[in-house]
């Protein structure tokens, strides 16, 4: 039974960290001002474990995700925090130092793999690239490497498809070729972007198998973003939940579901179809995130949180947390689950 | 409308074996066909929502074309009212087209950005000039803005300054323009997020219940679907494999399709989601170019046997319930239903 749940879950919230986010913070600049895209963010993803970044579209996962990974674009710029991964923190490191941390460190594969693969060259040259350059491969020896990678994320004849090039392929086979290519240099952190929103959702299943799969065998740390509850119930540990740029909650996934803190996450899962009965109306959580280029003082949600009142607007919560691994910023939190 | 009227009698809307193809480039010399409809039968009735649910390519969007009567197929028919509107042309053809709209899935694609609001829900009178008299349409389009819920003001306003649900409204403010038996919504919601998807679904169901316009509802979203359809037809490949109420597609899903279906698609509300038995699907959906003979399910079919390779399964009633039909030889027994029960 405890050998079962060890495989299942073999490391725990509070095992030592692959990964550690502590105040992010990323401006961009835009022609009508400054957006604070991600403001203060921090969390610890473990090797073996799957963190879903959950939030609404704009909410500044990407933009967390981008930064990580040192892709900003030129008008972003990280204004805060540090990234500790095995023992350095990739803020202090200088581009080149980062440069050669991509892909035997940290990887991160993007939502639309035909984008992220180069139309020009074949899939098995593209794949071999990482052994070229990391590990000096013959061109032949990081061919072989990549049909093998190929098969091991299930693409059929590997050895003849390694030739052809990415248009050939379906959206699902692209997606694993990608995924092919991020783990080929065995990064203990990966970052997928809504890795399987293009999909299909028997195509999705399969992708989100190879990832927990390929997560569990090499023992990586996986950040799952995505705007997808389900998604995150069914292939996270763990979740930190985002709301105008800032985490508002974080904890073990089905203790979070089962039992939200923050109004804002209460109301996302009161929103859900299926929860009430056939025929209801659905809840859903009033107004819009704020405008990043003017974030209210205090706590971003209190123009839509029923249980707002003066310090909402003068303080702005904190993420704290119990020992169980759960935090969540809000002033008022044990009011709302009273309710 | 006198009140003497006999209530109809019979579906709103009946397709009977549509049947689609497209000729495709296969290569630089040669085309091909390409099989988007087989056979495909289906019925609504008044006010009522039909969930259509498959993978990318199996035919929907195809089957909605031929609904909204822009699309006329090879072969089947369909009957509108009791009027097979393809055997109608022009200005005949017309009319019976202003009985069924859309509704489309990117409300930021979708709209006109030099029109504003008002211009884009009256823009379908442009075609239709009978239908509201010129000096009634301002009225019209107040009333429409009120009916999705938009104000007044928002009348001179364009699609940039409105959110993607706003924007999402007017797009059902423009359908509703028509006065439509039957409006198609062609993912409807999945560009929006959660909170707001809630409330365009909220808006559709009130205007049902006020309207008693029927709805062809197509979704990715098996959550949505439940939520929203009174029932269901699955399609794999331009054939429905599994038609029923929801109800029973959701608790006793009989075609092997349907049940993968609904194990794959993950759920938040799900409290046994590592536990629960999973059916993966191996491969992809074949190309529609070259379909499996026999069942067309069969590459993926972890219960296929010689015969399916051999001989297409008919479609006929599972279940005792003669509204539940699937096709498939073997459709799985109904005490199998659990792994498919908690699909949304
Ligand atoms: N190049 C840019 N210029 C200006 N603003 C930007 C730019 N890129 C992103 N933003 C803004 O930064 C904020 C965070 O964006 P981000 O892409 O991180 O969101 P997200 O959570 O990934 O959303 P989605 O779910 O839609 O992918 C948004 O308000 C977005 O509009
Ligand atoms: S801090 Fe105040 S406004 Fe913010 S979520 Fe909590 S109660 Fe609502
Ligand atoms: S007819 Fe055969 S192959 Fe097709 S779904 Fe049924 S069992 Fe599977
Ligand atoms: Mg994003």
């Amino acid at each position: 039974m405890n050998a079962l749940r060890e495989s299942i879950h073999r490391t725990r919230p509070t095992d030592p960290a692959a990964m550690e986010v502590d105040g992010l913070s990323v401006d961009i600049r835009t022609p009508e001002g400054v957006a604070h895209a991600v403001r203060d963010v921090s969390f610890t993803v473990r090797s073996g474990r799957t963190l879903a970044l959950l939030g609404e579209s704009g909410c500044g996962k990407s933009m967390t995700a981008l930064a990580i990974a040192g892709l900003l674009d030129p008008v972003a710029d990280v204004v805060g925090g540090r990234i500790r991964l095995n023992g350095a923190d990739l803020l202090a490191l200088g581009a080149s130092e980062r440069r050669r941390l991509a892909g035997p460190e940290l990887a991160i594969v993007f939502q639309d793999a035909l984008t992220a693969l180069n139309p020009v060259f074949t899939v098995g040259a593209q794949l071999g690239e990482p052994f070229r350059i990391h590990e000096g491969l013959s061109r032949r020896a990081a061919r072989d490497r990549a049909v093998e990678l190929m098969e091991r994320v299930g693409i059929p004849e590997a050895r003849s498809r390694a030739g052809a090039y990415p248009h050939q392929f379906s959206g699902g086979m692209r997606q694993r070729l990608l995924i092919a290519m991020a783990v080929a240099l065995r990064p203990s952190v990966l970052l997928a972007d809504e890795p399987t929103t293009a999909l299909d959702v028997t195509v999705q299943a399969q992708i989100m198998e190879l990832l927990r799969d390929l997560r569990t065998e090499r023992d990586m740390a996986l950040v799952l973003i995505t705007h997808d509850l389900a998604v995150a119930a069914e292939h996270a540990d763990d979740v930190a939940v985002m709301y105008a740029g800032a985490i508002v909650e974080t904890g073990p996934i089905g203790e979070v579901f089962a039992a939200p803190r923050h109004p804002y996450t209460r109301g996302l899962l009161s929103s859900v179809p299926g929860g009430g009965r056939p025929g209801e109306p659905l809840r859903f959580i009033p107004g819009s995130p704020p405008d990043l280029r003017a974030v209210p003082s205090g706590c971003a949600f209190r123009s839509r949180c029923h249980l707002a009142r003066e310090r909402c607007a003068s303080h702005r919560p904190e993420l704290s947390g119990d020992e169980r691994g759960r935090t969540v910023a809000c002033h008022y939190w044990k009011e709302a689950t009273d309710a | 409308m006198p009140e003497t009227t006999a209530p109809p009698v019979g579906p709103l809307l009946r397709a009977s074996g549509l049947t689609k193809s497209f000729r495709v480039p296969r290569s630089a010399s040669g085309s091909t066909s390409l099989r988007a409809l087989d056979g495909v039968d289906l019925t609504l009735d008044r006010g009522e929502t039909l969930g259509l649910v498959g993978e990318s390519g199996c035919g929907k969007s195809t089957l909605a074309r031929v609904l909204l009567m822009l699309e006329r197929p090879d072969r089947g028919t369909l009957s509108f009212d009791g009027t097979d509107p393809f055997a109608l042309r022009g200005k005949q053809l017309l009319a019976w087209r202003r009985r069924v709209q859309m509704v489309f899935q990117d409300p930021f694609a979708s709209l006109n950005p030099r029109l504003n609001a008002a211009e884009l829900i009256s823009e379908p009178w442009r075609t239709h000039r009978d239908l509201v008299p010129r000096r009634d349409r301002a009225e019209r389009v107040r009333r429409l803005l009120e009916m999705v819920g938009l104000r007044a003001g928002d009348a001179h306003r364009y699609p940039q300054e409105f959110s993607g649900g706003q924007r999402q409204r007017i797009g059902i403010a423009r359908a509703l323009a028509l006065d439509p038996d039957v409006i198609v919504c062609d993912e409807p919601v999945s560009a929006l997020d959660l909170s707001v998807q809630a409330q365009v679904l909220n808006l559709l169901a009130e205007l049902q219940a006020e309207l008693g316009v029927s709805y062809v509802f197509i979704s990715h979203d098996l959550s949505v679907v439940r939520h929203v359809a009174d029932r269901v037809a699955v399609m794999y490949l331009g054939g429905v494999v599994e038609t029923g109420s929801t109800e029973e597609i959701f608790t006793n899903p009989r075609h092997p399709y349907t049940a993968a279906l609904l194990s794959s698609a993950p759920s938040p509300l799900r409290s046994d989601a590592p536990s629960r038995e999973r059916i993966l699907l191996t491969g992809e959906v074949p190309s529609p170019v070259d379909p499996p003979s026999g069942c067309r399910f069969r590459t993926r079919c972890r219960h296929s046997e010689d015969l399916c390779s051999r001989t297409a399964p008919p479609v006929e009633a599972v279940s005792g319930d003669p509204a539940h039909t699937a096709a498939c030889h073997f459709p799985l027994g109904p005490a199998s239903a659990g792994s498919g029960a908690s699909g949304g």
